[in-house]
């Protein structure tokens, strides 16, 4: 994985002086609250209901055992022993003591982290797919231009006060597991059809919040050494052109939704034409550097499917259902990748205590070259799992409660932090996550049900994803009471879709009981072999409304 | 309002006239509608500026962009970042006068501004004081290194890189 060197690191520890000195500033009253409020965000510092958060920067998810150990011991100096995970790939500390942000950046700093440009109006930490570099699907691997990019736009001198947040995404691999088109720019590594060199395609406008969009093909294949140019020139249509008489309507995919996406690509691709993309670029042998950083490790020469793993699985059913269901398979014979879950029955979605933490970075070092990749579903990966240790492995995560086998299942809920925690929030989002997971904990049931993404936000932003949820669940404020709009058909992936809402909004303790109307709809209707997001794309939302409503209106009488 | 450029706050040689009283005064900054009859009435070595709103298109004002002075482009907040933008597309365009950002910025964006071609700010007295000149030149010292080419700031990381490899060799 990418190394600092001299001049990252001298950067970064640039910028840990430079917020101390901003908050002193802020202290003496040099700066107003309003003044300081942009720069402690693009810090990562929120201020929340209860406490002030930071979020940290984890680049395109990818992680060394040693910075899992150092977020462990930062969770517990600084916070309450536990941090939690979130759907940008990026991990937060909920109670975090403003003094002791410079201390903790510079602890950051000490293992080539940072916070910076996780919050705010700028580019945000680029995220990607978290099976990079190893999966089986894939043209290329995404880190090294997702790298290239977060140096680029690194405190831009002319992209950091945009009209508002900025999301990249990036994926190398045939199914898109990074949910590329609803970010702002999304890119996908694809190779030209005709000279085989490969590219970029170009999504922009995606977006979820309250007016969700999904990305338009703005470029179908973008030379390699144009990207930097090509992203300078959209960004400064943007930055131009973007409104900014209403927050609400300033992101990205208003101003391609109002000029439309034919009048938006005639701008940038104007813009464009006046640069001259070898100045702004990365030349080949910086580009080639940043590479090699993420070159494969030693790989020993193994056969798929070794005895010794099939006969532990066939010896323990619950090791098999695991690797039937966490694992994900890799480009190399007799290796694997395996996602541990953060999503066990009854705990907050993405949350992992410093125990946790120093657990999985120890089995990364003894299972994985020391490597851990994040989720935006909120889980973690192994990515580089020896099958025939996989066994081994198990037993360790077992031990430390890692070893949930629900990976995609219905159980597998993405959840933001909602109003237990976020100021923005209307409702709560994680004692729903619990209490569905509770419901459908059985795991035949689960199995039964089959792959399902529930996703809940606790506020129209969005943070939980719930508009691409094949089910979703949004929670708002109903005459002081919280209340919870579903929504279904939702997908983050290639047939990228947003949900339709069922119907009115329910009281929290009345959604497993929808949620269970909707999969009888399922199960009674599905075709040999077809997934829940599947059936309702088949059979239409109608069937499933009905279910929805009939409860409610039998109740209304 | 305090003007301020790298080496501090330093007097304002431009003063802000409508065209028809410029007569007499080395340096002045005019509304942008009264453009074409400040240059008409120009004396010999007498400095003209506008004023431009951070909205106008830069195709806009390219057309008297070579025959005046000073560019000074509004700020409406701090965190309206057009001005960059524009800044950007008016070096690009090949404006070589000085271009001066206008309005309540932070001194944490001095380096920014520097970099897409201001040459200097102009603040709210009460701003410049509140912020002190200090915190502003301290920002261009802590920008010692970008990231991004073809922005005007510090040494350039990947150049560095390049001459690292090269050994310093040119």
């Amino acid at each position: 994985m990418y190394r600092y060197d001299e001049f990252d690191a001298a950067f970064v520890r640039d910028r840990v002086a430079q917020f101390s000195a901003q908050v002193q500033r802020r202290l003496a009253g040099a700066l107003t609250e309003d003044e300081f409020k942009p720069l402690r965000l693009q810090n990562g510092v929120y201020l929340q209901l209860h406490a002030y958060m930071l979020r940290i920067a984890i680049p395109y998810g990818t992680l060394s055992a040693r910075q899992l150990r150092q977020l462990a011991l930062i969770g517990e100096r600084f916070d309450r022993s536990y941090g939690h995970f979130t759907t940008r790939q990026n991990l937060q500390f909920n109670w975090i003591q403003l003094k002791d942000v410079p201390e903790i950046l510079a602890l950051l700093a000490d293992v080539e982290m940072h916070a910076i440009q996780t919050s705010g109006n700028c580019i945000r930490n680029v995220t990607a797919d978290q099976f990079a570099g190893v999966a089986a699907d894939e043209i290329e691997d995404p880190r090294p231009v997702a790298e290239l990019i977060r140096q680029w736009s690194t405190a831009h001198p002319e992209f950091s006060f945009l009209p508002r947040k900025f999301k990249i995404a990036v994926t190398g691999a045939a199914e898109d597991r990074a949910a590329v088109s609803v970010h702002d720019i999304g890119l996908r590594i694809v190779r030209h059809p005709e000279t085989g060199e490969t590219g970029y395609a170009v999504l922009v406008g995606g977006g979820l919040g309250r007016t969700p969009m999904v990305g338009k093909w703005v470029r179908d294949f973008l030379p390699k050494p144009h990207l930097l140019a090509y992203l300078e020139a959209l960004m400064r249509v943007y930055n131009a052109e973007g409104r900014r008489d209403n927050k609400y309507k300033a992101r990205v995919k208003i101003l391609v939704h109002e000029i439309g996406i034919e009048a938006f690509r005639d701008r940038v691709e104007a813009e464009f034409a006046q640069l001259d993309p070898l100045r702004i670029q990365a030349d080949a042998a910086e580009v080639g550097r940043i590479e090699r950083y993420f070159a494969p490790p030693a790989y020993a020469e193994l056969q798929d499917n070794p005895p010794a793993l099939r006969r532990a699985r066939a010896a323990n059913p619950e090791f098999d259902r695991w690797v039937a269901q966490n694992g994900f398979p890799h480009k190399v014979p007799g290796y694997q990748a395996v996602t541990l879950s953060l999503k066990g029955i009854g705990e907050a979605p993405g949350d992992i205590t410093s125990a946790g933490m120093r657990l999985v970075a120890e089995l990364a070092d003894r299972h994985s070259f020391g490597e851990i990749r994040v989720t935006h579903a909120q889980n973690l990966v192994l990515p580089n799992v020896r099958q025939d240790e996989l066994f081994d492995l198990w037993h360790a995560l077992a031990a430390g409660g890692l070893a949930t086998a629900n990976a995609g299942l219905i159980t597998d809920i993405i959840a933001c932090p909602g109003l237990d925690y976020c100021a923005l929030a209307t409702a709560r989002s994680i004692p729903i996550a619990q209490a569905l997971a509770t419901r459908f904990a059985a795991p035949d049931r689960q199995q039964e049900i089959g792959p399902l993404a529930i996703k809940i936000s606790g506020c129209i932003n969005a943070c939980g994803h719930h508009h691409v949820g094949h089910i979703g669940i949004l929670g708002l404020e109903k005459r002081g009471e919280e209340s919870y709009q579903i929504t279904l058909g939702g997908d983050a992936g290639n047939a990228s879709a947003i949900g339709e809402i069922l119907g009115p909004g329910l009281g929290a303790d009345e959604v497993p009981d929808a949620i269970e109307r909707l999969l009888a709809v399922y199960l009674d209707h599905r075709q040999p072999g077809e997934l829940f997001v599947d059936s309702v794309r088949r059979l239409g939302i109608q069937p499933f409304k009905a279910a929805f409503n009939a409860e409610l209106r039998h109740d209304a009488a | 309002m305090t003007l301020l450029d790298r080496h501090g706050f330093r007097p304002d040689p431009f003063r802000r006239l409508p065209a028809a009283e410029i007569a007499g005064h080395p340096a002045v900054i005019v509304p942008l509608a009264d453009v074409q009859a400040g240059l008409l009435v120009r004396a010999l070595g007498q400095r003209i500026g506008i004023d431009i709103a951070n909205t106008l298109p830069a195709e806009d004002a390219t057309a008297f962009a070579n025959q005046v002075d000073l560019i000074a482009i509004a700020f409406p907040g701090f965190a309206d970042g057009r001005g960059f933008t524009l800044a950007r597309r008016l070096r690009r365009a090949g404006f070589r006068g000085i271009l001066r950002a206008v309005g309540p910025l932070i001194p944490d964006q001095f380096a920014y501004a520097m970099a897409c071609g201001f040459d200097e700010v102009e603040l709210p007295d009460a701003v410049a004081t509140r912020q002190g000149e200090a915190a502003w030149l301290a920002d261009l010292a802590i920008y010692s290194t970008s990231y991004q080419r073809d922005y005007a700031r510090g040494q350039n990381i990947l150049e560095a890189r390049r001459e690292a490899r090269t050994g310093g060799a040119t």
